[in-house]
């Protein structure tokens, strides 16, 4: 019963609800060029002349995400996918609508977020760890998997400026997703590594389906929606312009993206 | 309605953010060992990269000390406690304008994070007080050296000084989160803040004895500047050996109050806007 937007019956979650989203839009509201400062600012409010840009990201986004359910988001760029997973991550406050979260939300947005080069791997997963929320003891029970997983055994005590970006890569990738979550956030996560740690993060993902993890995934990989998704959102221009079954939506996308480029 | 197992989770309703201020609290609690580890990285990071390490935090205010007895000693009636006056001001000027210079500094490090995952974004500005306050132990050795060696009496009033440092931390958290607020938003106002910084200096008695003002203009200073209350009372205990009076205390503790507790409010209340606008 999502039907609130008019104000009527207060919003809830209901049993396997993870993340329900009612009428959210969010809107960049930028001042023009040349504003940047204090005193461009001053003089600007003086002679009357503020000016804003105004972007919207999302309009009126309602859609709800349940219990071990795996939705892929497509849409070309500037669409609002990674606006979407801000919204849910808790990143970006919505202008208006309400967002309700159940359980903990793990964003895949920022793989290696706040790694420092002249820390040591280990010390690095520790801050990483921290970063994302993950207590101290959490990260410690985690510890000798995540070294094993990112296979970097014998380097997790140099410091991070002697890794090479797959190693990085991997590392960031495995704390990212050697955790307790119950919503997944994934933004083109599978650029990562080699064939071989691709296919090890792809069994990864799987694996939390099967622990009933729900996930958003946002990628450009069609084929790649369409093989791991139950349900698909297309987005255009910060709207939902459809959403259901993969293959109908991503074969609608298909042939709009094909007649634009006749055009 | 009875809650079934998956209610038992942590709910976030972007409806029911009442209070910004309070809810920032418990936030940034359940971050803390995110405000640990970067604390510990700054700290690490500063300490591994330069080969004398430690020692510059020790020697950086000494050698300040030094230039400033060999330049003044001769214009001010100093005495022979002269380097330990100094030190004691310049210890607590330091440990302000670092610390709300980093606050600002680590906000904007942390961007990248800021609009890509969720973190409270006062752990940012608290791991700043924090580093600030290590090193701050750090440059009390010299300190205490000085005071050895220009004859300073030492008396049980050093072990209150925790509390002036206490003091001190929490207006500067509450100072530098104001700042790194409106910097947010205005860039070029952290560069107006280098001068106002140097202004505001040779406006605290750190490098002058107070006694160089006639008598209205140091209540001017007194009753305007909150930085004369935190050098009077960490001087006091340090450098005097003595506890503070109660108008000494008083001003001190209630502007560190209400300089955290404006920061505190005003930080929390846009910092839903900084991921737009970082």
């Amino acid at each position: 019963m999502l039907t609130d937007s008019n104000g009527l019956l207060p919003l809830q979650l209901e049993p396997g609800d993870r993340v329900v989203l009612d009428n959210v839009s969010v809107c960049y509201h930028l001042p023009r060029a040349g504003m940047g400062t204090l005193k461009e600012y001053l003089i600007r409010a003086l002679q009357g002349q503020l000016a804003f840009n105004d972007f919207w990201a999302l309009r009126n986004i309602s859609f709800r995400l349940k219990e071990g359910e795996f939705v892929g988001v497509i849409g070309v760029n500037g669409s609002g996918k990674s606006t979407l997973l801000k919204v849910i991550s808790r990143v970006l406050r919505p202008i208006s609508g309400h967002v309700l979260l159940r359980g903990r939300v793990a964003p895949l947005l920022e793989l290696g977020a706040g790694f420092h080069p002249d820390l040591t791997g280990r010390e690095n997963i520790f801050l990483n760890g921290a970063l994302l929320g993950f207590s101290r003891d959490e990260m410690k029970e985690k510890f000798a998997a995540i070294v094993e997983f990112s296979e970097l055994d014998s380097f997790i005590e140099a410091p991070l400026r002697t890794y090479s970006s797959g190693m990085i890569a991997r590392l960031g990738f495995t704390i990212a997703t050697d955790i307790n979550t119950n919503v997944l956030l994934a933004d083109e996560i599978f650029s990562v590594g080699d064939t071989e740690f691709i296919k090890k993060s792809k069994k990864r993902i799987q694996k939390f389906r099967k622990n009933s993890v729900s996930t958003i995934l946002v990628s450009h990989m069609l084929h790649q929606v369409q093989s791991l998704c139950d349900r698909v959102i297309w987005l255009d221009h910060g709207r939902i312009v459809a959403e259901g079954n993969p293959v109908e939506i991503i074969n609608a996308y298909k042939h709009k993206q094909i007649s634009l480029k006749e055009k | 309605m009875k809650p079934n197992v998956s209610d038992s989770l942590p709910v976030y309703d972007s409806f029911k953010q009442r209070s910004l201020a309070i809810s920032e609290i418990w936030d940034a609690y359940r971050y803390r060992d995110a405000i640990f580890q970067l604390t510990r990285r700054d700290i690490i990071t500063r300490y591994k990269r330069s080969v004398l390490g430690v020692a510059w935090t020790m020697l950086n205010p000494l050698g300040m000390m030094l230039i400033l007895v060999i330049v003044f000693s001769n214009i001010f009636e100093t005495g022979s406690t002269y380097a330990a006056y100094i030190l004691s001001g310049l210890l607590v000027w330091n440990f302000f304008s670092q610390t709300t210079n980093a606050i600002v500094n680590s906000l904007r490090a942390g961007a990248e994070l800021i609009r890509k995952i969720y973190i409270p974004q006062s752990v940012f500005g608290i791991s700043a007080i924090l580093t600030g306050l290590v090193n701050f132990v750090f440059s009390l050795i010299p300190l205490l050296l000085v005071m050895l060696g220009t004859g300073v009496r030492f008396t049980w009033a050093l072990l209150f000084t925790p509390i002036s440092v206490i003091l001190l931390a929490l207006f500067s958290l509450g100072f530098g989160l104001t700042l790194a607020t409106i910097g947010v938003f205005f860039p070029d106002v952290t560069e107006m803040y280098q001068i106002i910084l140097v202004a505001w200096m040779y406006l605290t008695p750190i490098i002058y004895p107070e006694t160089i003002f006639p008598e209205r203009i140091r209540l001017v200073i007194a009753n305007f500047n909150p930085m004369y209350s935190f050098v009077k009372i960490f001087r006091a205990t340090t450098y005097l050996g003595r506890l503070p009076t109660l108008e000494e205390f008083v001003p001190a503790f209630a502007v560190s109050l209400a300089m955290l507790v404006f920061g505190w409010w005003l930080f929390t209340q846009k910092a839903g806007e900084f991921a737009y606008r970082l």
